[in-house]
């Protein structure tokens, strides 16, 4: 057995266990967080309905979430047969999930208790070493609207 | 200063419209990080040091965005936009855009 093929199968079942377990408790900690700020409310609606008196800021959330080796083995054979590509798929979800709670964690610190027109951006700063989807970065941002 | 990325300011008026202004901010974090970013992307997970890369540069970006708006005289910057690309592995530019106005 050659060297090359040790260390890809190595890498292989390193990422695909590390990957797991970072993926689950990633869930666990979106799921639980987003029940803690379930009160701060999002809209992507432009216009604040008057609601009394309030004061609104700018606030903004981001992360950067890489795909683990296994999974991106996976989607590379998913690229031969085409279809649904589920390990980006749950990447990006957890980026945005993420971004969007830090987003409501930074409304909820200034005391706000909606957020509007929320937007979400991604971009890509790394890429992978064959320039394929190696990490997504995502940017939440809105306005808060802080009651006075 | 009020910055927002709607279009009104709840029980502000616009009064002088003064067009629009912008900052933006090309930044890298060192080769240590984006080593520690290649080994993270085996094992999956987010990387804290972009992320705070990301952080840096949007605060950056939305700096110079006010320092712009200050400098004509705006006290508020309506309609903020962000916008990412990419120009180099492993630097973001974050470029934010927004309508400089003077509330009442």
């Amino acid at each position: 057995m050659n060297l090359d093929l040790i260390v890809f199968l190595v890498l292989l079942v390193l990422g695909y266990v590390f990957g797991q377990i970072a993926e689950k408790r990633h869930f666990k900690s979106i799921i639980e967080r987003e029940k803690a700020l379930r009160d701060v409310l999002c809209f992507n609606e432009r216009h604040i309905p008057d609601l009394g008196p309030a004061d609104t800021t700018l606030v903004a959330g981001s992360v950067v979430v890489s795909i683990d080796y296994f999974k991106r083995f996976v989607a590379g054979l998913r690229n031969l047969v085409g279809g649904r590509m589920n390990a980006y798929e749950s990447l990006l979800e957890r980026a945005r999930r993420e971004a969007t709670l830090r987003m409501k964690e930074e409304a909820r610190a200034r005391g706000a208790t909606s957020v509007w027109n929320v937007r979400l951006e991604t971009a890509s700063i790394y890429k992978g070493a064959r320039q394929d989807v190696g990490s997504v970065e995502v940017v939440a941002y809105g306005t808060a609207r802080i009651p006075r | 200063m009020i910055v927002t990325n709607i279009e009104v300011i709840p029980g502000k008026t616009v009064i002088k419209h003064l067009g629009i202004v912008n900052g933006n901010t090309v930044r890298a974090k060192h080769a240590g990080r984006d080593i520690m970013a290649s080994f993270k992307n085996i094992f999956g997970g987010e990387l804290k040091g972009y992320t705070e890369l990301l952080q840096e540069s949007r605060e950056e970006a939305l700096q110079r965005m006010i320092e712009q708006a200050q400098a004509i005289g705006a006290n508020a910057v309506v309609n903020v936009r962000f916008s990412t690309s990419s120009i180099a592995a492993g630097a973001a530019e974050l470029f934010a855009y927004g309508t400089a106005v003077v509330v009442e």
